[in-house]
């Protein structure tokens, strides 16, 4: 219920980290999960077809770099996450940590060093804590299993874990309940708990969109400022594009268990290459009336992403994509370098080429009546 | 009231019938007014003021957003449009009127002539509020029979056409909601919240857990209803962007009160009041070059106990004495209403004392600059 003094006010962004080295590197990343309609089948070991959650991609986390995974419900971002922090078997390709293979690396056992650098949080503070512990034994409880320090140490770390999450007095919020906390103190207790391991890395599962906005800055911020005090990098999954132009350095754009586009933030939103980025673009919420030019140019794609079961051949998103040509529906477009680190996947940026202009809605030109000057431009970058 | 052509003109697809006003309407009294409604829950520890004194009025095809994060009141202030308040919540003065007709008064039975016949509500989790068992069209038919008294064969029709007017496919009624997708799903809710034809619907986060391009494609369903039908719409959601892409006017509300109310175009451009300010660069603006967002230090009051005065003094860059001792009065200007002293009464929309640049722009860059560009100007103000 009290201001939490943030750690460093001011900028939230360290040392710029331009220069870091891959630290987890996925490649040919495969989840398939397989359909089992009932016990028999289960029993049987017989399936009826897969669902293609993660399908083939490749992806690269550069030490002290924030990467936002976007994507819609159903992308493959989160089960992408998990397979980052080993929650999830993936059932091709691999996955490096500082060059090393961990891919066959299972077990509670031999995952214990894994686990002590790379953290998960997840979306939701409320049902990650249990009610009927105490803050101190959530944030512990990790120190716990893992068997690390004396009982003096533990609670050392606790509390500075604590501290660094922004809950002072540290003491005084270790001794608490979860109901005695606010949604977005829970939220910091969360990420205390994946701090008191001293990770390098963190998964970032939607960390925010349970939360109020006026609350969500003083998150972020606290996320970023713990990047730059102990060179953190975060793997950041959210739903919400705009959020991850705010807080990413890069963002890996995902549709239907693929990689769409990838690149730096501010380039992927300004000249998006991929058609599926520039209508997620265009239609992204923003806190201001739209004007009829703005209205004009916005792609609503119709119909809804399709399941993960029935991908549909050729490039995934062909049958949703204002451009699609006959190649599209054949064949599966690679990520083409369209430069300056971007990278699309889909066959009008090959040669890294941009994408050429649509006409604008017209059912929306008639409802904005005729003042649409710039709808021209559909959707590309503001000059 | 009833004779504004236009608008009754294109009602009613599926029955073709005018709208014809509840006997008791007064001539021309607005749609609907609600006139500093109070609404108080009773709690173990004590009496919670989920709304304390809240006025607005409702014009014929208009398009109304309530804001505000959550606890903030506008969601029991929907409901009490409804009369749907949980049992431990009441209404504690103040009027609700409907074409003049003060509802509060009336009994539950009195109200059922009213609601989802005059004013329906869409609620946030299509899968909650859908009956898991039970076919969507039939969800749809059974009201329809019950409040309007039409034979099943019609209602039936009605049913059908209500869904393909919402976007699903006649043959898709048959499915039960765990067959359809989130968005078909909360497409069935709207045709539901037709069924009998209101004047107005109201939207309580009616696209909150929606994917942005599902959310896109219901919000022009909305505003394509609202024309076709001329309906009148109350949508209440936390996010400010739905309520910028869809409505006429916004009321912002804080901790159970109107901090500013006025049209979108108005306020969105200039906001007033301090709360309001914080909040909209609270959200990220793609389409600015500003990669910042401002903080709200604290958290909103405790509404058992709230603080006397401005409730948001505590959290305000601007507040002065006279703020945490005396309740705001609300001030008209410009087409505008504020809570704030910034604003005292004549004001004509220049703030009392001039926030300085520093306070206003307290959005502190989130992030410096993007790693391989040179950094941008994230200058404040």
């Amino acid at each position: 219920m009290t201001t939490q003094p943030l750690t460093e006010p001011g900028t939230g962004r360290g040392p710029s980290p331009a220069a870091g080295e891959t630290i987890v590197s996925l490649e040919g990343l495969e989840v398939h999960f397989p359909i089992r309609t009932g016990f028999l089948d289960t029993l049987l070991r017989r399936q009826h077809g897969v669902i293609r959650a993660v399908d083939g991609i490749d992806l690269t986390l550069r030490r002290g770099e924030v990467l936002a995974l976007v994507g819609e419900s159903g992308s493959g971002k989160t089960t992408t996450g998990r397979v980052v922090v080993k929650l999830t078997r993936q059932t091709g390709g691999t996955v490096s940590l500082d060059g090393r293979d961990v891919s066959t690396l299972w077990g509670v056992g031999r995952l214990r060093a894994y686990r002590r650098r790379i953290q998960l949080i997840f979306q939701d503070p409320y049902e990650t804590l249990n009610p009927k512990h105490t803050i101190r034994e959530f944030v512990a409880e990790p120190l716990v299993v893992n068997g690390i320090g004396s009982a003096a140490e533990r609670e050392e770390r606790v509390l500075a874990a604590l501290e660094s999450a922004g809950l002072r007095p540290a003491a005084d919020f270790a001794a608490r309940y979860p109901h005695e906390l606010s949604g977005g103190q829970r939220q910091r207790v969360v990420i205390a708990g994946a701090l008191v391991m001293n990770p390098e890395i963190i998964v970032a599962d939607e960390p925010v969109s349970m939360l109020d906005v006026s609350i969500r800055t003083e998150l972020l911020r606290l996320m970023l400022d713990l990047r730059a005090e102990r060179g953190l990098t975060y793997l950041f999954i959210t739903h919400d594009l705009s959020l991850a132009w705010v807080i990413a350095d890069r963002i890996a754009v995902m549709y239907l268990g693929k990689i769409m586009e990838i690149g730096p933030a501010e380039q992927v939103i300004r000249s998006p290459h991929n058609p599926y980025t520039q209508a997620l673009v265009s239609v992204s919420p923003t806190p201001e009336p739209p004007t009829p030019g703005q209205r004009a140019k916005r792609t609503i794609l119709v119909g809804e992403t399709p399941d993960a079961a029935h991908v549909p051949p050729g490039c995934r998103f062909h049958p949703r994509c204002p451009y699609a040509f006959d190649r599209c529906r054949v064949e599966e477009p690679p990520l083409f370098d369209v430069g300056g680190g971007q990278s699309a996947a889909c066959w009008l940026a090959e040669g890294g080429r941009s994408l050429p202009v649509l006409p604008p809605r017209p059912e929306a030109a008639t409802i904005a009546g005729s003042d649409a000057p710039s709808a021209t431009t559909a959707g590309g970058s503001p000059a | 009231m009833n004779a504004a052509g236009s608008a009754s003109a294109g009602r009613s697809p599926a029955t073709g019938s005018s709208r014809t006003l509840p006997k008791l309407a007064v001539a021309g009294a607005p749609l609907l007014e609600v006139d500093d409604l109070r609404v108080h829950f009773s709690i173990e520890s004590g009496t919670v003021r989920a709304v304390d004194g809240v006025s607005f009025r409702l014009e014929n095809g208009e398009a109304l957003g309530i804001a505000g994060e959550s606890g903030c009141g506008k969601t029991t202030t929907a409901l009490s449009l409804v009369g749907l308040l949980p049992a431990n919540g009441r209404i504690d003065s103040g009027a609700i009127r409907l074409y003049g007709i003060d509802l509060v008064p009336k009994s539950e039975n009195a109200l059922r002539r009213y609601r989802w016949r005059e004013i329906s509500i869409v609620f946030q989790g299509a899968m909650n509020a859908l009956n898991p068992v039970q076919r969507v069209v039939d969800q749809i038919t059974e009201p329809i029979i019950e409040r309007l008294g039409v034979p099943a064969r019609t209602a039936r029709k009605r049913a059908g056409d209500l869904l393909e007017l919402v976007g699903i496919p006649r043959k898709r009624g048959g499915s039960y909601p765990h067959e359809l997708s989130g968005g078909m799903r909360q497409r069935a809710m709207i045709a539901m919240a037709l069924a009998c034809d209101p004047a107005i619907v109201i939207g309580d986060e009616p696209t909150t857990a929606l994917d942005v391009m599902v959310q896109a494609q219901i919000l022009e369903l909305l505003e394509d209803l609202r024309h076709k039908l001329g309906l009148s719409l109350i949508l209440i959601t936390h996010d400010l962007s739905v309520i910028a892409e869809t409505c006429d006017r916004v009321l912002v509300m804080y901790a159970g009160r109107v901090a500013e109310e006025g049209s979108v175009d108005e306020v969105f451009r200039s906001p007033r009041h301090p709360y309001t300010q914080k909040l909209l660069s609270a959200f990220p603006n793609i389409r600015t070059d500003k990669r910042t967002l401002a903080v709200i230090p604290g958290a909103p009051p405790d509404l058992r106990h709230p603080p006397p005065g401005c409730r948001f003094a505590p959290r305000c860059d601007f507040a002065m004495a006279v703020c945490t001792e005396v309740v705001p009065p609300e001030t008209a200007f410009a087409g505008v209403r504020v809570a704030c002293h910034l604003y005292p009464a004549g004001s004509d929309g220049i703030p009392v004392t001039k926030p300085t640049a520093d306070a206003i722009g307290a959005t502190a860059p989130l992030v410096e600059a993007p790693l391989d560009e040179p950094p941008l100007d994230i200058a404040n103000g």
